[in-house]
């Protein structure tokens, strides 16, 4: 019961976020100079085609009209036109969007995977020689670029060993392509298409390890301060007394209480891991939203602008409802009281 | 005195941090006979846990280590024994009531779970099996025992949805879920408020009775001492000063450190209403 009204709050702060968000980038974009009519015409557009068109956007209108009229758009799920591709942005975020979400959700994927044993590892071993690789690698990790990480793999993966493509989604002229979820992944499985997966694995490999390496580092940083804490509880050292093995207390006993502050963590940095996706999909030439999005924002496609952010904005809300959701799965003073502690 | 369940003999343990060792404690030896009620007590400090670790082979080494001394449980030493096993015995046949009910209870799982995970590598070790089922049914088995109203209840229930005497209790039933035969307790609910901790140790004291069962009683609170036990040991520095049958022990006390703990110590039990506010924090 706490959970849900914990749950529903945090629905509604989101909520009020993404409001402030909308606002915020609008009268942002608004504010860069350059007209997005003459952007769009060109420089040999006449005076009044070039009036006749800010009329059509309805950019003649006071800011809060405008603002007003992009908000009924955004209830009716229609984010309006874009100036660039004049076709609906729904349409040309819904093309990309799959990519990204694919991208991002198989970087979590390896950060998770990779960190938190990582973690684990180090807190066991402390102060020993694993522990000093485990943080050697997380702070390497954590301070390198992922543009430059992409670049790195980029070279020493595809162009000095050859085993596995730099560029794209799936191989050029491939037979398949994704249709229900627009994941790559998942959608060859659903086909039953083996050889589509594997390409697509193959392809979707470099990004996510460029991308997933500064949030491994630190996912693997958390879980081990987290396992290091525990380890020094009163109920760490009872199970000790009453004969539990070693590797139950570890893997069940400390690992379960010490999984919060990097699920938190995670939460957290999926912002800037949405940043960063957009470097690493222009290194990669990843179809996401990321060549898409920076197009528009140089050449003052509003619309398709806010679409972008508000779709990462929802996105960021979306991850975070998950990891709340999860939070309180892994651990049950959040679920029954709706906060630690 | 050789015949006791559990005799400590010349225990010296030694701490080094830092390149530096600083003993600890000096040549302890203590008995407790099978069904007696002993207890440990003396100041903050003066190495009543380092003891009680020693016997459960809880202690860290490094940083600790064991200088000498002998630590017999049924006749054998547990210090030169297998570490197979001494873990048959530890946790099983000489079980622990640990101190903080609210720290010594993992937060994230359930009572059910924390407990037949503890019976479930008990009985690996012994080598003996049991079905999940009837682990399960031991552990409201034992949480009956301890006077529980609704263990259904309870052992579906995480730590934090429990009152403080309730997961204390919970703390006694774990010690009790393989039978053991001798029960130590290091400080068993001081963090609780008086008259739920006066509680407790009339269970402890009842179970113990009830059932047969050797308790060492480790404590800085003399009133607990005559509540619970039948012949005491006094700590200091790491040094048996004093030992006697604890009526005898408030009657005469010897040394002049046992004087000065009894006058210090306020009664717990038995207590007026008026001196049980004056002891409450
Ligand atoms: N891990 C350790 N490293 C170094 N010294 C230690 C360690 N544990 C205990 N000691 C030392 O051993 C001595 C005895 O400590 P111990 O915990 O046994 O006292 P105690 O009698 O249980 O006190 P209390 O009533 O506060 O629980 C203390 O002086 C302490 O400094
Ligand atoms: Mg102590």
């Amino acid at each position: 019961m706490e959970f849900l009204r914990f749950l529903l709050r945090r629905v509604l702060w989101s909520l009020l976020v993404l409001v402030g968000l909308s606002m915020v980038i609008f009268i942002i974009a608004r504010a860069v100079p350059g007209d997005p009519a003459r952007m769009a015409l060109g420089p040999t557009a006449t005076q009044e085609q070039v009036a006749d068109l800010q009329k059509k956007l309805g950019l003649d209108r006071p800011i809060v009209e405008q603002y007003g009229l992009f908000v009924v758009g955004l209830a009716h799920g229609d984010l309006g036109r874009s100036l660039l591709t004049e076709r609906p942005v729904n349409d040309d975020i819904r093309d990309t969007f799959a990519a990204t979400l694919e991208l991002v959700l198989a970087t979590i994927f390896i950060a998770v995977v990779c960190g938190v044993p990582l973690g684990v590892v180090a807190a066991y071993w402390k102060d020993r020689w694993p522990d000093n690789a485990v943080r050697l690698v997380a702070i390497f990790s954590a301070v390198t670029p992922s543009f430059f990480l992409a670049l790195l793999l980029q070279i020493l993966a595809g162009y000095v060993l050859h085993i596995l493509p730099t560029t794209g989604r799936l191989p050029p002229n491939f037979d398949f392509a994704p249709g229900y979820t627009g994941l790559v992944l998942v959608d060859s499985i659903i086909a039953g298409r083996p050889d589509a997966f594997l390409e697509g694995l193959r392809y979707l490999l470099l990004p996510a390890i460029s991308l997933a390496a500064a949030t491994m580092g630190q996912m693997a940083r958390i879980t081990r301060s987290s396992m290091i804490d525990v380890s020094s509880q009163d109920y760490i050292e009872a199970s000790r007394a009453f004969g539990v093995p070693e590797w139950v207390r570890v893997c069940k006993y400390m690992l379960r209480p010490s999984f919060v502050p990097p699920l938190t963590i995670l939460g957290l940095e999926f912002a800037s891991l949405i940043g960063n996706a957009f470097v690493v999909e222009l290194v990669f030439a990843w179809p996401g939203m990321a060549a898409y999005g920076i197009r528009t924002i140089l050449q003052k496609d509003l619309n398709a602008v806010m679409g972008v952010v508000m779709v990462s904005g929802v996105f960021f809300v979306l991850v975070n409802l998950v990891i709340d959701l999860l939070v309180g799965l892994v651990d049950p003073r959040v679920r029954i009281r709706g906060s630690r502690q | 005195m050789s015949d006791a369940l559990l005799s400590v003999r010349d225990l010296s343990v030694e701490f080094t941090t830092y390149g530096r060792t600083q003993p600890v404690l000096h040549g302890v030896s203590l008995d407790v006979p099978a069904r007696s009620h002993v207890a440990l007590v003396g100041e903050s400090g003066s190495g009543k846990t380092v003891t009680m670790k020693s016997i459960m082979g809880l202690l860290h080494m490094p940083p600790a280590s064991i200088s000498s001394g002998a630590i017999l449980y049924d006749g054998r030493d547990l210090l030169t024994m297998p570490r197979r096993e001494r873990l048959k015995l530890t946790g099983t046949d000489m079980s622990m009531v640990f101190q903080d009910p609210m720290s010594s209870l993992n937060p994230v799982f359930t009572i059910a779970d924390q407990m037949s995970t503890i019976l479930k590598y008990a009985d690996r070790r012994l080598g003996r099996s049991r079905s999940r089922r009837e682990r399960m049914q031991r552990v409201l088995e034992v949480l009956a025992q301890v006077r529980m109203r609704e263990p259904e209840r309870v052992a579906r229930s995480y730590p934090i949805m429990l009152s403080g005497g309730m997961r204390q209790r919970v703390l006694i039933a774990m010690a009790l879920l393989s039978e053991p035969r001798l029960l130590i307790a290091d400080e068993p609910g001081t963090a609780l408020d008086v008259t739920t901790q006066a509680q407790i140790l009339k269970l402890l004291k009842d179970l113990v009775e009830e059932r047969g069962l050797a308790l060492l009683m480790i404590t800085h609170n003399l009133g607990v001492v005559r509540e619970t036990s039948d012949y005491v040991y006094v700590m200091h520095k790491g040094v048996v000063v004093e030992e006697a049958p604890t009526a005898e022990l408030f009657a005469a006390p010897k040394v002049a450190y046992t004087r000065a703990l009894i006058d210090a110590v306020p009664r717990l039990t038995g207590a007026r209403p008026a001196e049980r506010t004056e002891a409450a924090p």
